[in-house]
């Protein structure tokens, strides 16, 4: 019994770090510019976990094997209630551990969401509502016009869908689309918004995920750095078609974005 | 402290309905939870396994059920993630092994409040029935999933189900939350006054601690979740706005103003964090009750093990925000509550080693509960050490809301506390029903159970680094997540066949109950109070005297004594004479 309890405590520790490290399954190649550093830190707490996983699970395979009741042939049973200096040690091996690699992802957290996006950056604004993305530009004169909750009319799609006024001059030149253009190597400045219930929205490519929630206005940034075309998921659970909530990513050159969206302010007109 | 005069507060009841229905005696009220929670299970799992099937097989019509619709998903989802948490979880070891055995480990004729117990049954039994309804009112059970997150569970047009089925689901859990109130200051009170003499609390065994720290917890954690389940009716029916600000669902503006649907889930996270210490918890108690046993040696590290389970529930309250990186939260507070996080995990190593110290150097035995303590452990490593991953921000990036934290709560909440219910089943059923269970099936259904268990929950961790959302009914719409068919296929099947193996051990409790070899008064040769009283135990547990106790809880292989333990009221150690 305690050889099999072994094998099979071992062989589950050994498939399963075997597939983790083969990297059969693994994330979307990273695409933005704080994903190097966003994999870089999910490497070592990898490698670090991985480590701890595989000694504590061999380590228990190991000692229910070796001090098996043998009967008359069994060791001396050890009569200990503890050791503290071993007991001290351990603590503060795991406390450095886990502190140690909460400190170093803390400093990618801040320079990730501490600062607000730079100037320069490419004003957009996300909307959620069931079960569709918006993404909204401001237009030339770089102001996003007023909407109104009373005008939202989901059917009409697009402009309709998150209620713009017509009326404010500020919401003219705005450019409503269910597919988000931005230009690369240049950071987006974003605006969350959601109009019914909570969304998140989720760019596994980008290591981009926010939830967009009613009520507020989340802003966020991030750096797309490779031309390509990129799945939006929503990650916060919102209704029915909660799995169906997807839009796509397309990012393209500085010339190519500046084309496109002068082609959609000439539609507007 | 510790009393002697302590008077048996009722005399043992006669006919069938005072007996077995609405009995005052804990142990008969903690067969009742055990039952309740057995019955919980099983339709819980029912729902994952048409969870399942329909992740795979989307448009397939089933015998019985008929054909899953994407909503019906989401109502299985909510329903299998609140029964599971809630009646199996936090009632068959809290309400079952605890209300059974945590008098008689500590030398009380009954609980404190005889009762308030019964009361606190039944009122989980109507909570169970209130909540079963949901499925059968029109619109059906709620699609909100088991955390209820506002606006989405607070307004009545936001999906199927939303209507009556999410009132009683919040109705439920309320009178969920009533109970578990009641029951927790009974576990307290009767801790703190009903031991025996000799019992310190230092002579207490580690199930006690377990139990006792938990309804602490309970005590805390449940009168929050009332109160916001309060606030959440009142949204839903008379038009306030706690959680709900001015939203538009499907071009309708709703009468709501201001509220804040953060606000929701700072609530329900202040309970649901330590709620999960409440679940596991008492497994925590039972293995390492069990791995001393079994492995014939003092547990290793005793008071490392009291502290580390004070400081595992201190701690559990100041790190609900883990839950809420990606919530809007304010990214400093974040901060804060990941390093609480991160501190969380130094006592569960404490606990991890000292396990593995126990039974270094020991005898191992290895009788089925020892298999399922043992499993235990390893479930727990497995699924600990996911949450260093989960509890740093900028690695919740890609994870949170994937299938890797599906992969995580299940191994270490979900799993292992099952393993826990399972060891203390197959360890206590002997003493309840005063019949062994069958060795071989018992065996059979651990492996089963350990590898089929593995098979399911290991390959989610993939799922979830290749950014499979949680959540989704189906995987047909986004093209980044077709090549994970094959794996979600293989979970599948794993899932069928593990819970096809749960009926094994359906068929080893009844009949062993009803036909099993007799057992004796202490068939483990363990040294708890329970095992010096009779199998099963008297109506006062203990046949009208009170037990003396004179030694700590895990004295095995004590060097000079004549048997390899000895129980907490044999004569004390220093005065061995035998
Ligand atoms: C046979 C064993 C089990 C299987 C196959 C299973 C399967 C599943 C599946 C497929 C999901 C949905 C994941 C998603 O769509 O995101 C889920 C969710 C969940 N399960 Fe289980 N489960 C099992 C046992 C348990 C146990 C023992 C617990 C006890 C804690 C549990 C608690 C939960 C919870 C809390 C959720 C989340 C529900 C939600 O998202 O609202 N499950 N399970
Ligand atoms: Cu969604
Ligand atoms: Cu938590």
């Amino acid at each position: 019994m305690g050889l099999a309890l072994l094998a099979i405590i071992w062989l589950i520790t050994f498939v399963s770090t075997y597939f983790f490290i083969a990297q059969t399954w693994w994330l979307p190649a990273g695409m933005s510019a704080a994903a190097p550093a966003i994999d870089r830190q999910f490497t070592n707490t990898f490698v670090s976990m991985g480590i701890v996983f595989v000694l504590a699970q061999c380590a228990l395979g190991y000692v229910v094997w070796k001090y098996r009741d043998r009967g008359q042939a069994s060791e001396k049973v050890d009569y200990s209630h503890g050791n503290l200096k071993l007991e001290l040690v351990w603590t503060t091996l795991t406390a450095v551990l886990f502190i140690g690699l909460n400190l170093m992802g803390s400093t990618i957290w801040a320079a990730e969401r501490f600062a607000p996006a730079e100037s320069g950056a490419v004003p957009v604004e996300v909307t959620g509502m069931q079960f569709a993305w918006y993404f909204r530009y401001p237009g030339l004169d770089g102001k996003f016009g007023a909407t109104n909750p009373k005008l939202i009319d989901p059917s009409s799609g697009n402009e309709a869908a998150i209620g713009l006024d017509t009326n404010d001059p500020a919401s003219k030149d705005d450019v409503v689309t269910g597919t988000m253009y931005l230009p690369v190597n240049r950071q987006v400045d974003l605006t969350l918004r959601a109009i019914d219930v909570i969304h998140s929205f989720f760019v596994p490519s980008m290591r981009f995920k926010q939830d967009a929630v009613p009520g507020l206005a989340i802003h966020m940034h991030f750096t797309p750095t490779q031309v390509g075309d990129y799945e939006i998921a929503c990650a916060e659970l919102c209704g029915l078609g909660h799995y169906k909530m997807h839009g796509m990513l397309k990012v393209v050159s500085q010339e190519d974005f500046d084309k496109w969206l002068a082609t959609r302010e000439a539609e507007k007109q | 402290m510790a009393t002697t005069s302590h008077v048996h507060a009722h005399a043992a009841p006669q006919g069938f309905i005072r007996k077995y229905i609405f009995s005052l005696d804990h142990k008969v009220i903690g067969i009742q939870y055990f039952f309740l929670a057995l019955t919980a299970v099983f339709v819980g799992m029912f729902l994952s396994l048409l969870m399942r099937v329909h992740m795979i097989w989307p448009t397939a019509v089933l015998p019985l059920v008929g054909e899953i619709k994407p909503e019906t998903y989401l109502s299985l989802l909510t329903m299998h993630g609140t029964i599971m948490v809630f009646f199996v979880l936090t009632t068959a070891p809290q309400g079952g092994f605890g209300n059974y055995f945590l008098p008689i480990q500590i030398g009380a004729p009954d609980m404190a409040f005889p009762v308030l117990n019964m009361l606190s049954f039944w009122t989980t039994f109507v909570g169970f029935v209130v909540i079963i309804a949901a499925f059968f009112v029109t619109g059906g059970a709620p699609l909100h999933g088991w955390t209820g997150y506002a606006p989405l569970s607070a307004l009545t047009n936001s999906g199927p189900g939303e209507q009556l089925g999410a009132d009683l689901w919040i109705t439920s859990i309320a009178i969920f939350c009533l109970a578990s109130l009641m029951g927790a200051l009974n576990f307290i009170t009767t801790t703190l006054d009903l031991r025996a003499k000799g019992m310190t609390l230092m002579r207490m065994p580690l199930t006690v601690w377990s139990w006792f720290i938990t309804a602490i917890l309970g005590l805390l954690a449940f009168g929050v979740l009332l109160s916001a389940g309060i606030l959440l009716l009142l949204d839903r029916n008379l038009g306030t706005s706690f959680y709900v600000p001015l939203v538009v669902v499907n071009g309708q503006v709703m009468g709501h103003k201001g509220g804040s649907p953060l606000l929701w889930q700072h609530l329900f996270w202040f309970f649901g964090h330590p709620e999960v210490y409440i679940a596991i918890l008492p497994g925590m108690g039972v293995a390492s009750q069990l791995l001393s046993t079994f492995s014939r040696k003092p547990i290793f590290g005793y008071k490392a093990m009291v502290y580390a389970m004070m400081s595992i529930g201190f701690l559990g309250f100041m790190v609900w925000g883990h839950h809420m990186f990606m919530s809007g939260m304010s990214p400093y507070s974040a901060f804060a509550f990941s390093l609480m996080t991160m501190c969380i995990g130094v006592p569960s190593a404490i606990k991890t080693f000292n396990w593995l110290g126990t039974i270094y150097k020991g005898r191992v035995r290895f009788h089925t509960p020892m298999l399922f303590a043992i499993g235990f452990v390893s479930l727990f490593v497995s699924g600990g050490l996911s949450g260093p991953f989960l509890a740093q921000p900028v690695l919740d990036i890609p994870l949170h809301d994937t299938a890797f934290v599906v992969a995580h709560f299940h191994l270490i909440m979900g799993v292992a506390a099952i393993f826990g219910i399972f060891a203390a089943t197959y360890y206590w059923v002997p003493k309840m029903f005063g019949r062994m269970m069958n060795e071989t099936w018992g065996k059979v259904h651990f492996f089963i159970t350990l590898i089929g268990t593995y098979c399911i929950f290991m390959p989610m961790h993939y799922l979830g680094l290749a950014a499979q959302p949680r959540r989704y009914s189906q995987f047909t719409e986004l093209a980044y997540l077709q090549h994970l068919l094959p794996l979600n296929r293989f979970i599948t099947y794993m899932a069928m066949v593990t819970i096809a193996g749960q009926f094994i051990f359906l068929v080893n409790l009844f009949w062993s109950i009803f036909r099993g070899p007799k057992a004796s008064d202490n068939p483990w040769e363990a040294t708890t109070l329970e095992w010096t009283t009779a199998t099963p135990p008297p109506h006062d547990n203990f046949g009208g005297h009170t037990p003396v106790v004179n030694n700590g809880p895990y004295e095995y292989s004590v060097p000079g004594a004549p048997r390899d333990y000895i129980m907490q009221n044999d004569p004390g150690m220093g005065t061995a004479a035998h």
